[in-house]
């Protein structure tokens, strides 16, 4: 492949078609095909709908407005199975965290589970607070969420937040055949870290950064 | 959709009266995207703001124009957008593809915002499958190049001049009926769609 500038690449093909749309073309859309399209997308969406739920003591939240938002100063996302293990297995546990919420999605790869007492081997996205500081928050999300519902999960889960001195961390993970490097994948130390930072990120940086052309996609880019 | 990396909030539309918008199909071969690549990069573009979409998928990387370790961390996103004012040109970069039913949103949000900033003018660089070209195709320039009306009346003489070839439009329905015809790019992405509209 002669890309160096980093890419996001959707096996098999690079062309950019959608064969839905290549179906309409020269197909001027009357109101009622209109009609038709909305009532079909509502059928074919509301499945892949991302619902998130609540369940802080201080009562379940409908609509978010200004003075609903939660505040947090910290929120800490592990994204994938690996990641959301690390946090089960050296952060998490029943005394210090509370869950005070969850995602419920539906895709072609996964269903979430529906309790909160999951196992490491169910689809879930769980959001848990700090008893002891309630507004450091950790979520979990094991699931994945497809293409279509990122932008959703991030409306709705970051539309109940307070952005202001809001610190994000994106905890997640890649395989290592995926990273374009000149050196020779022998002498890789692998598993290693490397990070992204945007740049009103002003604390250290413990491990080396990413480098071009290495990218991230999905819900940790999202 | 547009958001000005000058914290102007998405509100804010950049001014860009009387620009060039340069932007790529993601189309066969990513060509349009790696042209547009060699553009900023040669041009040492300046960023001025960034797409807020959910049509495309969602990446992230560090600077990939990175000249010397002090650019080299800035963060790059999937729809960025850069311009040379001595040009007056502006730039839109797009790397990574259009998610399922989200080609004519995009589309139409696109070109509402080209209308909102006031760009003079759009040159959208594109490809199409080599494999698709009939016998006539096969020789000369795999080039081609397509106007609308406006610009037909503006530049359409300086490609006679330059002699390049428009896109040939091609049958309808070949081989039942060969007087019907019309504009073909496969694996073009959103290049027939944004032509049209």
């Amino acid at each position: 492949m002669a890309t160096f500038f980093g890419e996001v690449v959707v096996a098999p093909s690079r062309a950019g078609v959608d064969d839905e749309e290549s179906a309409e073309e020269g197909w001027e859309e009357t109101p009622e095909d209109r009609d038709i399209r909305r009532e079909l997308e509502k059928k074919r969406y509301r499945p892949r709908e991302v619902d998130v739920r609540w369940t802080l003591k201080s009562g379940m939240r409908t609509e978010s407005s200004a003075d609903e938002l939660f505040v947090c100063s910290k929120l800490i996302l592990a994204i994938g199975h690996n990641a959301a293990a690390f946090l089960s297995s050296f952060i998490l546990d029943s005394v210090c965290w509370e869950v005070v919420g969850a995602v419920k999605l539906w895709n072609e790869w996964c269903r979430t589970s529906s309790t909160t007492n999951v196992l490491p081997t169910d689809s879930f996205c769980l959001f848990y607070r700090l008893i002891s500081d309630p507004t450091v928050w950790l979520c979990q999300c094991s699931c994945y969420v497809a293409e279509d519902q990122q932008f959703q999960w991030l409306e709705k889960v970051f539309g109940c937040m307070q952005k202001e001195g809001l610190q994000v961390t994106i905890l997640s993970t890649c395989p290592v055949a995926d990273y374009k490097t000149q050196e020779s994948t022998l002498t890789l130390p692998s598993p290693f870290l490397k990070a992204l930072k945007t740049k009103e990120f002003k604390e250290q940086v413990c491990c080396p950064l990413l480098e071009q052309p290495n990218i991230v996609r999905d819900l940790p880019a999202a | 959709m547009f958001v000005s990396c000058d914290h102007g909030g998405p509100s804010a539309t950049s001014d860009f009266k009387g620009f060039t918008l340069l932007m790529p199909a993601v189309s066969v071969g990513n060509v349009g995207q790696l042209a547009i690549d060699l553009v900023i990069s040669t041009l040492d573009m300046t960023k001025v703001g960034y797409f807020y979409t959910d049509c495309l998928v969602p990446m992230v990387g560090n600077n990939p124009y990175a000249t010397a370790e002090e650019n080299s961390v800035e963060l790059s996103i999937n729809a960025e957008v850069y311009s040379l004012p001595s040009k007056k040109l502006v730039v839109l970069q797009i790397r990574s593809p259009f998610i399922k039913n989200k080609y004519r949103p995009f589309c139409q949000t696109l070109l509402s915002w080209v209308k909102s900033s006031k760009c003079a003018r759009v040159v959208l660089l594109s490809s199409s499958h080599a494999y698709q070209r009939d016998d006539e195709q096969l020789l000369g320039t795999p080039l081609r190049y397509l106007l609308t009306p406006d610009l037909e009346n503006a530049v359409g003489g300086l490609m006679q001049e330059l002699n390049w070839k428009e896109m040939e439009k091609v049958a309808a329905y070949p081989g039942i009926n060969d007087t019907e015809k019309v504009l073909h790019i496969p694996g073009g992405g959103i290049t027939k769609r944004l032509f049209t509209e």
